[in-house]
């Protein structure tokens, strides 16, 4: 009890009727690193408020450094030690790394005047404090998203933080800007300082943390030594259920079908080359590698929209060349972006104009004119077809959570009548719940005959629901993987090897 | 040198140098004493209307009501001025129209910071609320006879030299009054906290907020100083003119922000500087009033101030796209 530092207890917290904390607790000891998991929605970010005084909890006690307070102000909290680091990272893009790191310090001592040498000063202090070197002329929007999380994260340590807490601090990062902040958390850890991760992706979750407490629908499900958790058990407890660790099977075709899609030596002369593989109808292929590996420009070639230069492409038996997206749309072939907040969707327009926004010329009436009640029919088929759960589909999709906004971009494409599906991390940020969701969806429809194209890190998603893996390195196939005899270890070692 | 091609005031001072170059070539006369006094004379309303501007921009926000705020304040000052046959020291009349032009600018402050409504709409409304209550409540007409001790001010000059033939030449002592302005903004944005708060609300609102700074009040700040800077303009506006026009400078608000913009102030905020802004100033004065020089007819010379304004932050756009594309791969 005395040497923990952060206690929360039965907490309890209500929103408009919706019970979104219900009796949580929560401790850490000084140099705690802990992990806080859970499915949107579950509580994670509430919790979080509490903690740093953004919400007033209705019931509990929370205790810092043995101070009781029943409800904690956002400056009482950081003057605790308590230091937030929200997923945008809350920076100043047009100033300086100085700057960003000693403006928090310079407001909260009421400062008048500013003087740049003070801002630097206190801005190296607080590097050296994590051991890190950066620019601190550089204007912060210049420096990658790693070196903008290093300065949020110095920027805690200047109010001398005890406890940093990580909204899904790892998402923009890549696999060795991972490892580079999880070896700055544990230097962290070996001066006091606890560390609590908010996060879905389990894999860093269980490589880094030493604790875990896991919320489900507002309550604690499960808390206890990560060394105890597994993957599957862990998710287990967030979602309530059992996520199949079953493998995909494609779906056999009649004898003689030919391929959906077959590339022979496709490739752009710089950065792909040499691209041979093919997809049958009904089966999900995946494609993985590192970044810069050319998978992404792959998948933009075959939609038109980064033209190839050497190499066939054949539809069905049939050689096609793909120079521009209205032939990639006429041979039926579907992307989902990556970024589809940006790239697939119109996030201010209503769900049902997102929905047939691709198959416009098909529900032209007469003169031209849009046949409402058709679309309409089309909309609410996608609709109940994708369980994308909305009170009204005139709503902006923007008012959709991330697993039902990515329903409707794949509703979106399911409208158009696809016959090849390409998608590019179909569940980045999306959590477990409705990315299980939507790999159900991707084989429904490989039963149904769509041939399906998925590029993704996320390794164990596509041993689970592909028939192979295609493994791109520096622009060229280095080696398939048989999902039914391998799993994603042995595509890690063998992307170790390459590097 | 590398970080030097990539500022916006590095290119402007380039076009500036160059114009004045082509400008002196064709006309020497553009060189004389006489016209670089009455070239920095020029400078000194839009110069003072500016720092106000950039203050704005620099928060994100942007201010079209200030010539309207100008307007006002310098006819009511002046009428107060005539119908009391004030005739003392100008000072008086200065404070008096920069007072009126601040708790105008308040009103401004006030729209934006508590209700944060959307500082365009709230000026565009509050610009045509100004000067209409001028035109309704005040008067229309002009006053054509200032106090003797206005035009007195707007004579002195300083750095009076004998060009020849007996003529003398001078530059204007407002030039100094702009000059102070200047040094002003450009500490308040250096040297203060309040200063370096407002570039990092232009930057990031949110973040502002998290960070502990109090967004509302430095609004309040903001505001009210557009409108001191404001009737300080229009002040002097009416002492060059000699009289009192309560038509005059609503309209010329876009050329104020235009010359902030070509100076590198940021549309959406958080970047530009003093020194940028006051040759996006001197630039568009030049434009505005020499390219008479190279017999450029009037008319052409709105659609070269438009050219220029697209070449000059058109190029440094593309050149900071291409450094973060090289930055990026």
């Amino acid at each position: 009890m005395q040497d923990e530092f952060i206690q929360l207890e039965n907490i309890d917290k209500k929103f408009s009727g919706v019970h979104a904390l219900k009796r949580v607790s929560l401790r850490m000891k000084p140099g705690e690193i802990r992990c806080l998991a859970g499915e949107n929605g579950s509580g994670k970010s509430t919790l979080i408020k509490v903690l740093s005084g953004v919400y007033k909890p209705e019931s509990g006690m929370i205790r810092i450094n043995n101070n009781a307070y029943e409800r904690i102000t956002p400056i009482e909290s950081m003057g605790e030690g308590v230091q937030i680091i929200y997923q945008d990272f809350s920076l100043f893009p047009n100033l300086t790394v100085a700057e960003n790191i000693a403006m928090n310090s310079l407001c909260e001592n009421k400062r008048k005047f500013y003087s740049k040498r003070e801002a630097r000063k206190i801005a190296s202090a607080a590097l050296d404090k994590i051991g890190i070197d950066l620019p601190l002329d550089a204007i912060t929007e210049e420096l990658s998203v790693a070196d903008r999380q290093l300065i949020a994260i110095a920027r805690a340590m200047v109010n001398d933080a005890k406890l940093i807490v990580m909204d899904e601090a790892t998402t923009a990062l890549t696999q060795n800007e991972v490892d580079k902040l999880f070896s700055i958390i544990l230097d962290l850890k070996s001066k006091g300082i606890a560390t609590l991760f908010v996060s879905h992706k389990l894999r860093e979750v269980l490589e880094i943390s030493e604790k875990i407490t896991i919320l489900r629908n507002g309550a604690m499900v499960s808390e206890g030594n990560t060394k105890d958790y597994d993957e599957a058990l862990i998710t287990n407890h967030m979602t309530g259920r059992d996520i199949s660790k079953t493998r995909f099977v494609p779906f056999v075709q009649k004898e003689h079908t030919p391929p959906a899609l077959e590339l022979s030596g496709l490739g752009n002369g710089k950065d792909f080359r040499n691209i041979s593989f093919s997809l049958n109808p009904g089966d999900i292929v995946g494609i993985t590698g590192l970044l810069g590996c050319g998978r992404n420009e792959l998948m933009e070639s075959l939609f038109g929209l980064r033209p190839y230069s050497t190499g066939k492409v054949i539809l069905s038996g049939r050689e096609v060349k793909i120079d521009n997206i209205q032939r990639a749309m006429e041979n039926r072939i579907g992307l989902v972006p990556e970024d589809r907040l940006t790239e697939g969707l119109f996030l201010d327009q209503p769900i049902k104009d997102n929905i047939i926004v691709g198959i416009l010329d098909k529900i032209k009436g007469a003169f031209g004119l849009l046949n409402d009640a058709e679309g309409r029919r089309i909309v609410d088929r996608q609709i109940s077809d994708m369980k994308v759960v909305t009170p009204d589909t005139s709503n902006p999709v923007s008012s959709l959570s991330g697993g039902n906004q990515q329903r409707v971009v794949l509703g979106k494409w399911l409208a158009t009548d696809v016959r090849i599906l390409m998608l590019n991390g179909p569940t980045v940020g999306v959590d477990i719940g409705s990315k299980e969701e939507i790999h159900k969806k991707l084989k429904e429809l490989a039963s149904r005959g769509l041939a399906v194209l998925m590029i993704s890190d996320d390794l164990p998603e596509l041993i689970q629901n592909t028939s192979r893996v295609i493994l791109m390195h520096k622009g060229e196939i280095t080696c398939e993987f048989n999902c039914s005899e391998s799993d994603e270890n042995d595509i890690i070692a063998m992307m170790k090897e390459l590097r | 040198m590398k970080n030097l091609i990539k500022r916006q005031e590095f290119y402007i001072l380039l076009v500036i140098i160059v114009l004045a170059v082509i400008i002196g070539m064709n006309n020497t006369a553009f060189f004389s004493l006489r016209n670089i006094f009455s070239l920095g004379k020029s400078t000194v309303v839009m110069g003072i209307f500016a720092m106000g501007t950039l203050m704005v921009l620099l928060s994100g926000g942007i201010d079209v009501s200030m010539t309207a705020v100008a307007a006002f304040s310098m006819y009511l000052t002046c009428k107060w001025m005539v119908e009391y046959g004030y005739n003392g020291p100008v000072i008086a009349g200065f404070v008096i129209a920069m007072g009126i032009g601040g708790v105008l600018g308040l009103v401004n402050g006030l729209l934006v910071s508590l209700f944060d409504f959307p500082t365009m709409i709230v000026s565009l409304g509050t610009s045509y609320a100004f000067a209409g209550f001028i035109y309704t409540f005040v008067s229309t007409r002009i006053v054509n006879v200032l106090p003797s001790n206005m035009t007195n001010f707007s004579r002195s000059e300083i750095l009076v030299t004998a060009i020849g033939g007996g003529q003398k030449v001078g530059l204007t002592v407002a030039f100094l009054i702009m000059l102070a302005v200047m040094l002003i903004t450009f500490a308040i944005l250096r040297f203060t906290m309040l200063g370096r708060s407002i570039y990092a609300i232009g930057g990031s609102q949110s973040s502002a907020e998290r960070a502990g700074i109090n967004v509302k009040k430095v609004k309040l700040f903001i505001y009210p100083f557009v409108g001191v800077t404001a009737g300080l303009a229009g002040i002097i506006h009416s002492a060059f003119m000699r009289n009192s026009n309560p038509f005059d400078l609503i309209g010329t608000e876009l050329n104020v922000i235009a010359a902030a913009v070509l100076g590198g102030a940021n549309v959406g905020g958080g970047k530009g500087t003093v020194i940028g802004t006051f040759l996006g100033v001197v630039l568009m004065t030049l434009v505005n009033n020499s390219l008479i020089f190279l017999g450029i007819p009037s008319y052409w010379q709105r659609m070269t101030t438009g050219c220029i304004i697209l070449l000059a932050t058109g190029i440094p756009a593309l050149a900071r796209r291409r450094s973060a594309a090289k930055l990026t791969s």
